[in-house]
């Protein structure tokens, strides 16, 4: 008896929960694709005959652009909404304290394809082998890495998975099944709609960055941080070798009251206008 | 055997990127072979897209019935021109559209991309191009291992040269697939232009102190037909838009002049500009680390020096007329 009044108390506001969540929101289930990438101050050389970057004294970060823009809006998505975020990761152990950063960020729990990224079709192929049963709403990237700056990944994953693909967008509200986005055109910007499930590619203004605080830092520590196998997949491209650009002539300084030789030497030496 | 090159058209003329596309896959068929066919959606009229031709393009297919709104639709043409063409090298310009696209179709096809190439592609190894990495601090060569090349050509690399005839248009419908993307509103910045296609840029940092002497870096940017810029501190402040950005977490430029005005050029910033083919700085600050990577610098106050340089060049453009 008394415990039929005890279920009572606690399943009946769970399930009137339930129907308004049905009904005005839909709990999001988020996949973000987290890249690492050398930090932006970092020097680029190569070695091995310019083959392989030189990865001494290189500190990796998040890839500014997963993390900023693509995680914290899938956060805030979660937070308005409910549902999860789980960030996925093609890479080896090496990434996993950028992994655990975006958890201590506020990500649910991470998934890492335990291969090392070749190039952004094998990943594309990972991260869409992985999603393409998992029943997310949304899929984010960044828009780009700050290392290899292709911006392949996320329309390589929709062509894979036969989603819409929402590319470079600086804005993403969802209501119900429709994402209304901002997306960035030549010469301004556009708003679009696309029912989910699709995949966005996040540029500057979709989010602010979050530091992460101790309490965050602390319980990354045991999220869930599940390692994949890698599918079989073939790259399609390959870097062959690096270099790096010329040292710039000396600089010829003018002076400052004289803008007239400025403007003789740009349109003259420099033929620049 | 032939490069297919997707073009894209805005308010009914060819864009800017297009004409470098098609001039671009030209070079690519002196080398590797075949003509040059050029695919685009849209209302363009036909005599706008003839000119194509002008510049190596010998037919444009043009889809009328689509337009750009739906990325998989664009693939879904580039695939059905590629695959009505036989073409094994497909060029796209390495724009919002391009960048898009480009990936769609390379998935699809299983065709390997070459993202924002700066130069012609090489035969080296079967097929190598050069590309900007690490956000222009180092230079990559792409290696592509499929029988399908897939490049997009990154904005302002190549100047195209008009020359030929101008080409035939052959209407080209094909199915696309429904689209899923719907656009509810465009909003572009009227009169200005836009940043990435920009041939001059005048940008400012800190060093203006406030958004309210951005007059004399607008009257700069009028006088040289120059869009302005701006260095990511005064983005984030909120003086100036985010859209004005450059630098590695902005937009990455390569003008064929940057004027950079108070920007001290942390590294981050150096890497969005360092494309650009002429580089001045203005800094009061002597040891500022951007006189580095100039050509001309201006040690100098840039409220005294901004105005004079103004000055100069409308006595330039009077003396030149």
């Amino acid at each position: 008896m008394s415990e039929k009044y005890h279920n009572f108390i606690i399943f009946a506001p769970h399930s009137t929960n339930d129907i308004v969540n049905h009904k005005h929101t839909q709990k999001m289930k988020i996949l973000v694709c987290i890249s690492k990438s050398p930090d932006t101050t970092s020097k680029i050389a190569f070695t091995d005959n310019n083959t392989k970057f030189d990865e001494t004294g290189v500190q990796y970060i998040v890839n500014p652009y997963d993390e900023w823009y693509a995680l914290v809006r899938g956060l805030e998505l979660k937070e308005a909404m409910g549902g999860t975020v789980t960030t996925i990761t093609v890479g080896t152990a090496a990434d996993d304290p950028t992994i655990r950063k975006a958890l201590a960020i506020g990500a649910d729990d991470a998934v890492r394809i335990d291969a090392e990224a070749k190039d952004a079709y094998f990943v594309a192929k990972q991260i869409a082998e992985y999603a393409k049963d998992q029943g997310f709403d949304l899929i984010l990237t960044g828009k780009e890495t700050i290392d290899y700056n292709g911006s392949q990944v996320a329309g390589m994953i929709a062509a894979d998975l036969d989603l819409p693909f929402l590319s470079l967008a600086s804005k993403l509200d969802v209501a119900g099944t429709t994402a209304t986005l901002e997306l960035d055109i030549t010469g301004g910007t556009k708003v679009v709609k696309a029912e989910l499930p699709a995949v966005v590619s996040c540029a500057k203004g979709m989010a602010e960055q979050r530091i992460p605080n101790m309490r965050g830092i602390m319980a990354a520590r045991t999220k869930p941080l599940n390692v994949v196998a890698p599918a079989g997949v073939e790259e399609l491209t390959s870097f062959a070798s690096y270099s790096t650009p010329d040292a710039k002539s000396e600089c010829k300084y003018v002076d400052p009251s004289n803008m007239d030789e400025l403007v003789q030497l740009l349109h003259n030496e420099a033929k620049a206008i | 055997m032939s490069v297919l090159v997707y073009v894209e058209t805005t308010n009914g003329k060819v864009a800017k990127n297009g004409f470098e596309a098609v001039f671009y896959g030209k070079k690519v068929a002196d080398k590797f072979g075949g003509d040059v066919v050029a695919v685009t959606s849209g209302s363009a009229d036909d005599s706008a897209l003839a000119e194509l031709g002008n510049y190596g393009a010998s037919k444009v297919l043009v889809n009328k019935g689509l337009n750009d709104a739906d990325d998989s639709q664009t693939a879904k043409l580039v695939q059905a021109a590629a695959d009505k063409t036989g073409a094994n090298i497909i060029v796209f310009s390495h724009d919002l559209i391009g960048k898009a696209v480009a990936p769609r179709v390379s998935a699809a096809l299983k065709a390997g991309l070459v993202s924002g190439a700066i130069d012609a592609p090489s035969d080296e190894n079967g097929f190598t191009c050069k590309v900007n990495v690490f956000s222009g601090k180092a230079f990559g060569f792409v290696n592509v291992k499929t029988a399908t090349r897939i490049i997009s050509l990154l904005p302002n690399s190549f100047k195209p040269e008009s020359g030929g005839s101008p080409a035939a248009v052959e209407a080209f419908d094909c199915d696309c697939g429904a689209a899923r993307v719907s656009v509810v509103e465009t909003k572009t910045q009227d009169g200005e232009i836009p940043l990435p296609e920009a041939e001059l840029v005048v940008s400012a940092g800190r060093g203006l102190k406030g958004p309210e002497n951005w007059g004399m870096i607008e009257d700069l940017a009028k006088e040289l037909g120059a869009a302005t810029a701006c260095s990511r501190p005064v983005a984030d402040i909120g003086w100036r838009p985010h859209h004005e950005h450059v630098g590695q977490t902005g937009v990455a430029i390569r003008p064929n002049l940057y004027i950079a005005v108070g920007i001290s050029g942390a590294i981050q910033h150096l890497a969005g500009v360092n494309g650009s083919k002429v580089i001045v700085v203005i800094n009061t600050d002597a040891e500022a680390p951007f006189f580095k990577a100039a050509d001309y610098g201006v040690v100098g106050d840039a409220f005294e020096v901004v105005p004079k340089l103004v000055e100069a060049v409308k006595k330039f453009k009077a003396s030149n007329n």
